[in-house]
C-alpha cells in the first residue's frame, strides 16, 4: 500500500461513519454526555463558590440568619478584621509550614518506598504493598484515633518502648504537630507509592537495557532516562499531596481536640470551621476560605503551567 | 518489570532491601494491628500502663458496647447508603462526561477540561458553609442526601480526570467497526465503551469511595439535629472523649470503620494499581 493511500483510507471510513444515523445528532451529543455532570457541578460546586464569595462580602451571624437583624453588606470588612488578627497570620504561616512539611516527608518516604519495590521480590513487595494499601484504606477518624492510642501517655506503647513515661504528645505545640504529621505520613505515603511505582513498571524495559548496555551507570539511568520519564508522575503526586495536606481537617481536628490548647494547633480549615459553626461569624469564616481557595487556585495555575511546559495535550 | 531498574543488585544488597521492605510492612502495618488487638483486648488490659503487643483471653466486649450503642448498626447502613451511593453515580456521571471530552471534538472543550482539572483544587472544606446554607434553603439538612450530593460533586472533576485516559485507550478504530455493523451511539456506549472502561471505573471509585465513607465535615456540619441519619466517624467520637476516651470501645469502631474499606481494596488491589498506571502514563 502506498503511503497516499494509507492516509486516504481512514478519511474514507470517517466521512462514511460521519454520514452513518448514528451521528446525526452529533453535534448535541457531546454536551447531552456532559449534562448531568455540569448540572451537579454547577449547583455543587460553581454557586456554592459564588456563595462563599459573597457571604465573605456580608455581616452575616446568628442575628442574620435567624432572621433577627437584616443582611448587611460589608464590602471588605470582614477581610479587614481578619487581616488585622494576629491569630489569621499566625494560623496562616502554620498552615503553611504543616503542608510543606507534609508534603515533603510524604514524597520522600513514597519515592524511597517506590524504588524499594523494585528492588525486592515478590513477596517482601507483596508484603509492603498490602501494609501501604491498608494504611491507605484506613478512613481519616480511624487512623487519628488509632495514633492518638499509639501514643498515650498512660496506656500507649509508644511512650512505653521509648521509656519516656507520661510524656504528653498532644500537649505541646510542635509535638502536637509532629504527632499529626506522622499519621498524615502514614496514611499519604502508599498513593505516592503506588502511583510513582506504577509509574516506574511503565517504563519500557528496553529503553533501560539500551542505556545500560551503551555503558551508563545506575545513577546515570536514573537521571538521564528514569527522572525525565516520570516527571508528569511526580508533578501529578506533588500537586495532589499539597492539595491534600493543605486541606488536612479530620485528623488535626480529631487530633488535637479542635485545634489545640489555645488554637496553638489550628490550620486555616479548621480555624474557618471554628469561626463559622461554633461561634457564628458565617462572614468572617467565608473570608478565610476564599483565602484558601485563593491559595490553592495559585497552586493550580503553577500545575498547569508546568503541565503546558511538558506539552501535554489536553 | 525492571527489577533495580536494569539489573538485580548484587546479593548482600537485595538481602539488605528485602530485609528492610518486611521490617517497614512490619511497622506502617502496626497501627492497623494495634487497632485490633485493642479492638479484643477486655477492659483490664487495654487500660493497662504496660501494654503488652498481644491478648491471652481475647474478649469481644468492646464490639458488643460499640453494637449496644444507640444505633450504630444503622450509622453503619448510613455510611454504606452515602459511600455507594456516591460510588455508582459519580461513575456513571464520570463516565459520561470523560467519553464526551475524549471522543468528541467541540467548541469549548479545552476550555472544560480546564475547568474540571481547577474544580479539583477547591477546598472542599471552604464550601462547608455555601452548602450548609444551601441545604437549609432546600430543607435537605439531616438527610443522607446532603452528604451524598456535596461527595458526588466533589468527586467527579479527579474521577473525569482520571478516566479520561481509559477512555482514549480504547482505538477509535473499534468505535468505527461498531457503527459499521449498525450499532446505535447509546449501544456502542453502554455494550461496548462501557465494560471495556469499567476497570478505570473501579480505579476512579476507590477515590470516590474513601472520600465518602471518610467524610467527617459535612457529617459533623450537616447533620445537626436528627442523629438518625448521622454516619460513623460521628458514632466513634461516641467513645472518644478527649479527656478519658473509651479505647477499647474506640478501636471496636474503628475495626468496624476499617474493615469495609479494607476489603474494598483488597478486592480492588490489583486493578488500582494497574489503573494509576493507566491513569499516570496517559
Amino acid at each position: 500500500m502506498t503511503t497516499q493511500e494509507a492516509v486516504a483510507q481512514p478519511v474514507t471510513v470517517a466521512k462514511a461513519v460521519a454520514a452513518l444515523p448514528g451521528r446525526r445528532r452529533a453535534r448535541w451529543t457531546p454536551w447531552l454526555y456532559l449534562a448531568p455532570a455540569l448540572v451537579v457541578l454547577g449547583a455543587l460546586l460553581v454557586y456554592p463558590i459564588y456563595q462563599l464569595g459573597l457571604i465573605s462580602l456580608l455581616k452575616y451571624t446568628q442575628a442574620q440568619v435567624s432572621g433577627g437583624e437584616p443582611t448587611a453588606f460589608e464590602g471588605f470588612g470582614n477581610y479587614t478584621t481578619l487581616f488585622a488578627d494576629d491569630q489569621f497570620w499566625q494560623v496562616l504561616t502554620a498552615t503553611l509550614v504543616f503542608a510543606a512539611a507534609c508534603v515533603l516527608s510524604t514524597l520522600a518516604v513514597g519515592c524511597a518506598l517506590a524504588v524499594l519495590l523494585t528492588r525486592v521480590r515478590a513477596l517482601p513487595r507483596l508484603a509492603l504493598m498490602l501494609a501501604a494499601l491498608g494504611a491507605w484504606a484506613t478512613p481519616a477518624v480511624t487512623g487519628s484515633t488509632v495514633w492518638l492510642f499509639l501514643f498515650d501517655p498512660d496506656f500507649g506503647p509508644v511512650n512505653r518502648v521509648l521509656g519516656i513515661g507520661d510524656h504528653s504528645w498532644t500537649y505541646g505545640r510542635y509535638s502536637a504537630f509532629a504527632l499529626v504529621l506522622l499519621e498524615v505520613v502514614w496514611c499519604s505515603f502508599p498513593f505516592v507509592m503506588v502511583t510513582v511505582y506504577a509509574g516506574i513498571r511503565a517504563v519500557p524495559s528496553d529503553v533501560l537495557e539500551a542505556a545500560a548496555l551503551d555503558g551508563a551507570s545506575q545513577w546515570r539511568i536514573w537521571r538521564s532516562v528514569l527522572a525525565p520519564l516520570l516527571r508528569p508522575i511526580l508533578v501529578v503526586v506533588t500537586i495532589q499531596s499539597v492539595i491534600w495536606d493543605f486541606k488536612v481537617f479530620t485528623q488535626i481536628y480529631v487530633m488535637t481536640n479542635g485545634g489545640g490548647i489555645a488554637g496553638q494547633n489550628l490550620v486555616l480549615n479548621v480555624y474557618a470551621y471554628q469561626k463559622a459553626f461554633a461561634s457564628s461569624q458565617y462572614g468572617l469564616g467565608s473570608a478565610i476560605g476564599v483565602v484558601m481557595l485563593v491559595i490553592l487556585l495559585a497552586v493550580t495555575l503553577v500545575y498547569l503551567r508546568l503541565l503546558r511546559r511538558q506539552g501535554e495535550e489536553l | 518489570m525492571i527489577p533495580g531498574f536494569v539489573r538485580r543488585p548484587r546479593r548482600p544488597w537485595r538481602l539488605a532491601a528485602e530485609t528492610s521492605a518486611l521490617l517497614i510492612a512490619v511497622v506502617v502495618a502496626f497501627p492497623l494491628y494495634w487497632m485490633v488487638l485493642g479492638a479484643f483486648k477486655p477492659a483490664g488490659e487495654i487500660e493497662s500502663t504496660e501494654p503488652r503487643p498481644w491478648t491471652l483471653s481475647p474478649s469481644l466486649d468492646s464490639f458488643r458496647r460499640v453494637f449496644g450503642q444507640q444505633e450504630f448498626g444503622r450509622y453503619f447502613v448510613n455510611s454504606l447508603v452515602v459511600a455507594g451511593s456516591v460510588v455508582v453515580v459519580s461513575a456513571l456521571i464520570a463516565f459520561l462526561a470523560a467519553t464526551a471530552v475524549t471522543r468528541f471534538r467541540f467548541r469549548f472543550r479545552t476550555t472544560l477540561l480546564i475547568m474540571f482539572l481547577v474544580a479539583q483544587m477547591v477546598p472542599v472544606e471552604a464550601l462547608t458553609i455555601p452548602l450548609f446554607f444551601l441545604m437549609r434553603d432546600f430543607g435537605r439538612l439531616n438527610t443522607l442526601g446532603s452528604l451524598i450530593l456535596p461527595h458526588i460533586a466533589l468527586s467527579l472533576p479527579f474521577a473525569i480526570w482520571m478516566l479520561r485516559g481509559f477512555v482514549k485507550a480504547v482505538p477509535e478504530a473499534l468505535e468505527e467497526a461498531a457503527y459499521i455493523d449498525g450499532a446505535s451511539r447509546t449501544r456502542f456506549l453502554w455494550q461496548i465503551l462501557f465494560p471495556l472502561v469499567f476497570p478505570g471505573l473501579v480505579a476512579t471509585s476507590v477515590f470516590s469511595f474513601i472520600s465518602a465513607w471518610n467524610d467527617f465535615l459535612f457529617a459533623k456540619s450537616f447533620i445537626i439535629s436528627d442523629t438518625s441519619q448521622s454516619t460513623l466517624p460521628m458514632a466513634l467520637l461516641v467513645f472518644y472523649k478527649p479527656d478519658e476516651p473509651d479505647w477499647g470501645g474506640v478501636m471496636a469502631a474503628s475495626t468496624v470503620m476499617t474493615i469495609p474499606v479494607l476489603v474494598f481494596f483488597v478486592l480492588v488491589q490489583r486493578r488500582l494499581v494497574s489503573g494509576l498506571g493507566g491513569a499516570v502514563k496517559d
